[in-house]
């Protein structure tokens, strides 16, 4: 392997990978964000719903979380179109990964609010706390304490799952590193520097994750 | 309206085909430190927990200062107040619990405030004062800014009387707040009950401290499945108990 002339190339092409890089960042970032929002309300739902929206939302994230990742951005670019919701591949994907981000961040939410003592709803309620000022000041801010971990793990999922929209023509940072090397063949360098790219975009959250965890942890 | 600060009749509460309280009458008034005693699953707890809804119960009535406490009849239909009247009803009586429960999130005074702040409504300043001052009632104004988990189980527990006494309840309801304890940290925890009774606190103890209830209370109820066995005044129930089920209650536990 020839550094300088892979460096050469590497320059040559700097702008679509940086152009596949910002596109791998705002598909993670929107389907992040859109599929916590979700996810908050899905594992509301399913911790304190009553019987039939409760079966539903368990069946959307039984369903979802059964499902590939792949299968959903297909289905979300194909199949929708011939019910009359044509999105364009960006959109579509977007749509596929942040409702398969809600369904693991509910069940993320779920769990979390089901491992706080009942002793602290009680506490909440004694002295006369509504349940929203309950959840508010007393459950909310200890399930995020516990939230963030297994959050940070599922945002990086993401971040690897949007590689997957390359399949559907979303120009993002796998599918320029395949249009690069099908030019050059340099598929080892290339594909050992995309790979790169990912690590750091994923170290980065994880160390954000770090910060928030000590940010919020309580002294004891 | 009656003068009775506590007024329930015929209580009655089931989980689902068990019947735990069957039909109990009791009244407590202004200033009464009445401590209720008797074994385990006699119902003495999911009484006082019923005081203030934290179980539902499927008959009889329990009033506070004659204020009906969780249902109302609408017509012949006796339905469950709704949510926030409940809440604000919560919040007439105060509660200790076994286990603390405080949140573990907040501060020693961050704990005591949160109901000045968000169910009285009080500036955060006025509240600050508040909590300190009764912080300082349980010996613990230089904890206030410690967290739950820097603090033994015995400030804890006084951290949790603070909260509940801070939002100014018509009575305290105290659920064996020492049986989560090590003996040795029980003492402080009684001292600061005693000396919120002298004041003249209405409360109602669920206790298996014997020699407390006998010091502290004004009366004491013997409760035996679900139904109450006996009460009267500390020295008779103590000392010439009547029914023979308190007798021999009084013969297995540390009463001496």
């Amino acid at each position: 392997m020839d550094m300088a002339h892979f460096l050469d190339v590497l320059w040559l092409a700097r702008w679509p990978i940086l152009k596949g890089i910002g596109v791998t960042l705002s598909i993670s970032f929107l389907a992040i964000c859109c599929g916590t929002v979700l996810g908050v309300f899905v594992g509301l739902a399913l911790t304190y719903s009553k019987a039939p929206l409760r079966w539903i939302v368990r069946g959307y994230t039984d369903f979802i979380r059964g499902t590939p990742v792949l299968v959903l951005v297909l289905a979300s670019y194909y199949v929708l179109g011939t019910v009359g919701l044509d999105l364009g591949p960006f959109q579509a994907g977007i749509l596929a990964l942040a409702v398969f981000c809600s369904s693991h961040v509910g069940e993320i939410v779920r769990g979390a609010l089901q491992a706080i003592p009942k002793g602290q709803t009680e506490a909440a309620k004694a002295i006369g706390l509504t349940f929203p000022q309950t959840f508010a000041y007393v459950l909310g801010p200890q399930a995020l304490r516990q939230v963030v971990p297994a959050w940070v793990n599922t945002a990086a999922e993401m971040v690897k799952a949007s590689t997957l929209l390359s399949i559907i023509g979303v120009a993002e940072l796998l599918l320029r590193t395949q249009e690069l090397i099908s030019r050059t063949f340099m598929s080892l360098e290339f594909y050992f520097f995309a790979g790169f790219l990912y690590f750091i975009i994923n170290y980065a959250i994880e160390r954000l994750g770090r910060y928030v965890e000590r940010k919020i942890m309580v002294p004891s | 309206m009656s003068e009775n600060l506590l007024e329930i009749r015929g209580l009655h509460k089931s989980y689902g085909n068990v019947e735990v309280l069957k039909g109990v009458d009791c009244t407590m008034k202004q200033g009464d430190v009445v401590s209720i005693i008797g074994s385990s699953g006699s119902g003495k707890t999911t009484m006082l927990r019923c005081i203030n809804m934290l179980e539902e119960f499927q008959g009889g009535s329990i009033s506070i200062d004659g204020e009906e406490i969780g249902y109302e009849m609408a017509g012949a239909q006796r339905r469950r107040k709704r949510e926030k009247e409940i809440a604000r009803q919560r919040a007439l009586t105060g509660m200790a619990f076994q286990q603390f429960n405080l949140f573990p999130h907040m501060s020693a005074v961050g704990n005591v405030m949160l109901g000045l702040v968000k169910v009285k409504k009080m500036e955060k300043d006025a509240a600050r004062t508040v909590s300190e001052k009764w912080l300082d009632r349980v010996g613990l104004l230089s904890r206030a800014d410690h967290f739950p988990g820097q603090l033994s189980g015995g400030q804890q527990q006084r951290v949790a009387i603070a909260r509940a006494i801070a939002m100014n309840p018509r009575l305290m309801l105290f659920d064996e707040v020492t049986s989560a304890l090590d003996p040795e940290l029980v003492n402080e925890v009684l001292q600061v009950i005693k000396s919120l009774a002298q004041d003249g606190m209405s409360m109602l103890l669920v206790t298996h401290e014997m020699r407390f209830a006998y010091e502290v209370s004004n009366r004491v109820i013997f409760m035996n499945q679900g139904l109450i066995g006996e009460e009267g005044n500390p020295r008779d129930m103590f000392h010439k108990p009547k029914s023979e089920r308190l007798a021999e209650f009084l013969k297995t536990s540390s009463f001496a």
